[in-house]
């Protein structure tokens, strides 16, 4: 195992979990919105958003996804070390419950599983890695928008987007020390 | 130094209800099963409240606790303290102080911010149970978005009592998809479901999570000729004179009589402490 693997996990894992959870929790409830959400750092090219979002969410109760631009040794021995879960084979992504990758290595969405009729919680959340939160592309509204939001987001993702709600996969947008947060429910527009 | 983990539960718990959690947010009123734990406080006493308040809290929140709107039950105090103990986060009863708010059957009278998050205490969250008992199939009614008899059951309150009798725990329909159970909150508060802060329900004993999303619409479920009333005693609170508040009737003696107080004992006080007088207030020494 490589020594760094052992490294960026959680000083104290208690606080800074429930930091990262709050974040999550706030950005899933306000999309658009942008939250700071820092503790953890995973090996290149995982930002330290995005690492920390995995610590605080992710267990061996979870298995996990990794986009092609992910899945390197020094991650998946990161994410085994750090978190215990299982890492799914690229063939088998409909059998993960959390995803991990860049917009394009995580295409087509219809691989991950988007709940059933009985069940909708049991779909994947995905954590996009992304070059930035600004400026923004998309107009935004649903629950968790008192009028209306904006928020960047991939080019093209209100096509690619299975809108059957309640079934559907939610968002995680990491960058830097930042993540943005995109539930089904929340219906998506062009600026 | 506590001898438990921070917050009570261990990591592993916390990261399975925060999912659950996360979940909920993202639909709306949906009931998300949870692996609901033993907690040291019996099924009935705020066990689903508990752990999801133990999720969310980190230590920097200042907790609030009330038990039907009153900061001073034994409920409200025994939580308030296994938090103060477990987590040594701040408590406080002044609802505007509060970071976290977990509540049993009432929202409180000041209206919730967005830095907020209310955790309700739910004893039995499936709102189609007393009409259909088995799970598997209100679980079926839900998908199918079959709610033909929660509108019977209101119906047949119109067709007996001449309006719609449902006090408490009064059926909304979330985001236009879902209906809840709100908890037993009365149907006075049933209008401040819809909130800028997050509100989180937890139910122990039945093990499911759900949630309603800062400004999500949340209706009430009515008839056009039978409108939703929030309906309250129609009485000025006998100690601080408000009129808007939700009154608790308190009987004084075995003649009769009787009085009318906030529930929300928070909301008094700083009401009395701005001055404001009731019919029952001490009088005060003339000048």
């Amino acid at each position: 195992m490589l020594d760094h693997a052992l490294e960026g996990g959680f000083a104290q894992a208690p606080q800074q979990a429930a930091a990262g959870f709050r974040a999550a929790l706030s950005a899933l409830a306000r999309p658009g919105r942008i939250e700071t959400i820092e503790g953890a750092t995973g090996p290149a090219p995982m930002s330290v958003a995005a690492a920390t979002l995995v610590l605080t969410l992710v267990d061996a109760e979870t298995p996990i996804y990794l986009g092609a631009g992910h899945d390197s040794p020094a991650v998946r021995q990161w994410i085994a070390f750090h978190t215990g879960a299982p890492i799914v084979p690229a063939a088998r992504a409909h059998e993960a419950m959390f995803a991990l990758g860049h917009w394009e290595d995580l295409m087509p969405l219809g691989q991950f599983f988007h709940g059933t009729a009985e069940y909708p919680d049991r779909s994947a959340t995905l954590i996009v890695e992304v070059e930035a939160h600004a400026p923004p592309t998309h107009h935004l509204t649903g629950p968790g928008i008192e009028i209306s939001a904006e928020m960047r987001l991939p080019s093209g993702i209100d096509a690619r987007r299975d809108m059957a709600f309640p079934l559907g996969v939610d968002f995680y947008f990491s960058a830097g020390h930042h993540i943005s947060a995109l539930p089904r429910s929340t219906r998506v527009e062009d600026l | 130094m506590s001898d438990y983990n921070f917050a009570y539960l261990d990591e592993q718990t916390k990261r399975m209800i925060r999912r659950a959690i996360l979940k909920g947010i993202a639909i709306p009123g949906y009931q998300v099963p949870f692996a609901s734990r033993e907690m040291p406080m019996p099924y009935g006493w705020g066990t689903g409240g508990v752990q999801v308040t133990a999720a969310c809290l980190t230590p920097d929140d200042t907790l609030k606790v009330i038990d039907q709107g009153a900061d001073d039950t034994t409920n409200a105090v025994s939580i308030r303290k296994f938090f103060q103990r477990t987590a040594q986060v701040a408590t406080t009863e002044k609802t505007g102080k509060a970071s976290v708010i977990q509540t049993r059957h009432r929202i409180p009278e000041e209206p919730l911010r967005e830095d907020q998050i209310l955790v309700y205490q739910v004893p039995i969250p499936e709102p189609l149970r007393f009409l259909e008992p088995r799970e598997t199939e209100t679980r079926k009614m839900h998908a199918l978005e079959e709610y033909g008899l929660m509108h019977v059951k209101l119906y047949e309150d119109i067709a007996r009592h001449g309006h719609i009798a449902t006090a408490y725990a009064y059926p909304v329909k979330v985001e236009g998809r879902y209906v809840m159970d709100p908890s037993p909150i009365p149907k006075f508060d049933n209008p401040k479901l819809e909130s800028a802060a997050i509100q989180l329900f937890g139910a122990g004993r039945e093990q499911r999570i759900y949630a309603i999303p800062p400004f999500t619409r949340v209706v009430s479920l009515d008839f056009e000729d039978h409108p939703f009333e929030a309906s309250k005693a129609a009485h000025p609170c006998d100690l601080c004179g408000a009129t808007h508040s939700y009154l608790d009737e308190v009987i004084t003696d075995d003649a009769g009589g009787r009085m009318f107080v906030c529930s929300d004992t928070d909301y008094c006080t700083t009401r009395q402490e701005a001055g404001h007088r009731g019919r029952l207030s001490p009088q005060e020494d003339a000048a």
